[in-house]
């Protein structure tokens, strides 16, 4: 017993030094060499400033941004405190969440979207992520939001649908996951477009 | 569909391939007399001179497991001193305070049983070195342990007439180094150049497109994934786990992390046949695996693409196109979409991994089914890294016995007969974990203290409460994660943590030590054949009839009443 306890110790001083420290301390090392900015997060600058993470959701309001998937954080999009919503598939509270969600889309996009129902909005507009941060919107939802934000930014419909599938990810090496059009990246291509 | 189900066709043809060369390499790992080259060697005999152990004084069954427990115990308490005290320590750039007493007692019981459990938040929680030298280093230590213990059976299997199973600290040093270490930094270096992040910088603070400030969690994150998903830990550096960008940001990062949850778990059946001379038993043992993981995959893909009654009946477009995936996608990544979170979803509790990469509490009643019957199952399609395949042997002894009252004839396994007192072993190996989960979600469910972690209502709050159970019991550590945080959860699961883990182990290490007494006797006209279809058909029965029956009355109070009802 005392043996076992005396051999425990010494492994877990070792383990500890070796795997839990000097092994992770020298991989950051080599990190922050080789993969600089994945390494720190993949942060956005603009103007010197960090603006966000091409990895992380960011509040998007006005009219003139492409808005992003519904967050279940406190507050909305929050990168240091993830969340899913947990709301089971029965739960009266998804319902109600999934209508007032719905409502905001038709309300925001109807204007510019002539005849837009609610059968022709995309699921991922009104469900909250999985991580609270899904830097993603589905191509049907990005399609969407395209005539709004052209029309407020007096831009020609074509020149966004451009920047939006330039700003498309195709599933990885065409084929593992998801096609997904990336928020934050889309709305700083539009910003550097210019338009009003 | 079609493009879902060619990606789950190509995860599943990528596994075995992947898995037979790791598990012949695994097996030589276990079996070497001197292991890698001289400064390899010479560097793993210093270690063991420290430790004060001889490599070549191998332990029997009672032996090993003491030291087993004595070393689990010895970093259970290192652990919770940790988390108690990592506000005076270093590397807590965002100032982390103390983790509070009964969270800190239920996050150490879930990393030292290879559970990783989460009560808490990662990024908002636990500071670097927490996350580093605790739980990271548990997630590689527990899967060693496990690993070790699993050697240890084969081996009692192997051998004949033979009272030691192998000596713990070889056993441990060789699947840590050896095994876990390189795997690691490989596919670390992999999810790091996708995006990743490993820093020690803190918290970042985002002046937003709009003009507000958004906080941005980092942290060492890219190592701690690696060996969280090759080490069947499943404990996330992010609350919301791998669904988090910064734990996985795209498809084929997404790939490789699902690819790694069962990667090691394949692995160890060819290992296993590989250590026993036994290539076509180990084969059908595999095949049994495969159907059931393919059978849990076909029902939960399905169920999320159909969606749920409310998005269902709201209106929106759930149709998958090629400009949505459609389906159940609250709490789901639009990169991952339908399939992969569904293949996710499966593997992890095919596994002990635990991981998600989107929220299990928010899967349709059937899709989040699948989940609380594989782990039900004691996580043995493919299983947990160690504990995975010593759990089946439980399942193949019974089998076997099943099949030799059929005939009338001993019943022997790899030519040892299973006697008495191996059933013994194998029936509470098997059968204890699912009896503490009844009773734990049922001292749960009949105690205000128990429904106060309740969140969603109706079946599905019940459904909460068996998921929580049945993960912590089988050292999963997925959740339905509205189940809530408190001292009696915490307690309640604790102790679920710790029996959950050792119960089977102790009882996997008596099977292997009883085995290892015993002569091999050579095959009979009567024996009944397990290299062949009808064994894997025979052993997929029985851990339907046996588990299977067991849950099936819970489950109808929760997700099958859920489904049926709306």
């Amino acid at each position: 017993m005392l043996r076992d306890l005396r051999a425990s110790v010494v492994a877990g001083v070792i383990f500890t030094a070796v795997l839990g420290l000097a092994v992770p301390a020298l991989f950051t090392g080599f990190a922050q060499l080789a993969f600089t900015s994945q390494a720190n997060g993949s942060l956005i600058t603009r103007n010197g400033v960090v603006v966000g993470s091409r990895l992380a959701a960011q509040a998007f309001t006005k009219p003139r941004y492409f808005h992003e998937r519904p967050s279940a954080t406190s507050p909305p999009y929050n990168a240091a405190a993830t969340t899913f919503s947990n709301l089971g598939p029965t739960n009266p509270a998804l319902a109600k969440a999934v209508q007032q969600n719905a409502r905001a889309v038709l309300k925001l996009e109807g204007p510019y979207n002539p005849g837009l129902t609610i059968h022709q909005i995309p699921v991922d507009a009104v469900t909250t992520s999985g991580s609270g941060i899904d830097p993603d919107i589905s191509l049907a939802y990005a399609q969407l939001q395209a005539h709004r934000v052209a029309a407020v930014r007096h831009l020609p419909l074509s020149t966004v649908q451009k920047l939006v599938s330039e700003n498309t990810d195709g599933r990885s090496l065409g084929f593992f996951g998801e096609s997904g059009v990336n928020v934050l990246e889309l709305n700083l291509a539009l910003d550097k477009l210019g338009g009003s | 569909m079609g493009q879902g189900m060619a990606q789950i066709a190509v995860y599943t043809v990528v596994l075995i391939g992947l898995g037979y060369p790791l598990g012949l390499y695994m097996a030589s790992v276990y079996t070497a007399p001197r292991f890698g080259g001289r400064w390899l060697a010479a560097v793993e005999r210093g270690f063991y001179r420290l430790v004060g152990t001889d490599p070549d004084n191998e332990q029997d069954w009672k032996s090993y497991a003491k030291t087993v427990l004595v070393f689990s115990i010895f970093f259970f308490v290192v652990l919770y001193a940790i988390q108690r005290l990592q506000a005076h320590l270093f590397l807590n750039p965002n100032h982390d305070k103390g983790v509070p007493a009964h969270l800190a007692l239920n996050t150490a019981a879930s990393f030292i049983t290879n559970t990783n459990w989460q009560y808490y938040g990662g990024e908002s929680t636990m500071s670097y070195f927490t996350q580093m030298a605790g739980l990271a280093l548990q997630q590689f230590v527990s899967a060693g342990v496990g690993m070790a213990v699993l050697a240890a059976v084969i081996r009692g299997i192997a051998r004949r007439s033979a009272g030691t199973l192998g000596n713990f600290w070889v056993d441990l040093y060789r699947s840590l180094v050896y095994i876990f270490l390189p795997l690691s930094l490989i596919l670390g270096v992999v999810l790091l150049s996708q995006g990743d992040p490993q820093t020690f910088g803190a918290t970042v603070s985002a002046h937003t497109l709009e003009g507000a400030v958004q906080q941005i969690a980092r942290g060492p994150v890219a190592l701690m994934l690696a060996i969280k998903q090759l080490g069947t830990n499943g404990g996330g550096f992010y609350n919301s786990n791998s669904s988090v960008p910064f734990e996985n940001p795209n498809g084929i990062t997404n790939f490789l992390e699902v690819l790694a949850i069962l990667l090691i778990p394949a692995g160890q059946v060819f290992m296993f046949g590989k250590m026993v001379l036994a290539k076509r038993h180990a084969a059908m043992v595999l095949a049994s695996m495969v159907v059931l993981f393919l059978v849990g995959v076909a029902i939960a893909f399905p169920a999320e693409q159909h969606g749920s009654q409310v998005l269902r009946s709201s209106g929106v477009n759930i149709t998958h196109s090629s400009l949505q995936s459609g389906g159940n996608m609250n709490d789901k990544e639009v990169r991952f979409g339908i399939a992969d979170t569904a293949l996710w979803a499966t593997a992890t509790t095919d596994a002990s991994n635990g991981s998600v990469d989107g929220g299990h509490d928010a899967l349709t009643a059937f899709g989040g089914m699948v989940p609380i019957l594989n782990m039900f199952f004691g996580e043995v399609v493919f299983g947990g890294v160690g504990s995975g395949l010593y759990g089946m042997f439980f399942y193949i002894v019974i089998a076997v016995f099943i099949a030799g009252l059929m005939v009338g004839r001993t019943p022997e396994w790899l030519g040892k007969k299973i006697e008495a007192r191996e059933i013994k072993y194998a029936a509470v190996g098997a059968l204890f974990v699912p009896t503490m989960v009844l009773t734990l979600t049922a001292i749960s469910i009949a105690t205000k203290l128990g429904l106060a972690s309740i969140f969603n209502p109706a079946a599905h709050g019940f459904s909460e409460t068996l998921y929580a159970y049945t993960s912590q019991s089988n050292n999963n550590g997925s959740a339905f994660a509205g189940f809530g945080l408190t001292n009696f959860s915490a307690e309640l699961g604790a102790v679920a943590l710790f029996l959950g883990r050792f119960v089977p182990l102790l009882s996997a290490l008596a099977l292997g030590g009883a085995l290892g007494k015993k002569k091999i006797v050579p095959a009979s006209a009567g024996t009944f054949r397990t290299d062949g279809p009808t064994f894997a058909i025979l052993l997929v029965g029985v851990i339907l009839l046996t588990a299977g029956l067991m849950v099936f009355p819970a489950l109808t109070l929760g997700p099958i009443v859920e489904g049926l009802t709306h």
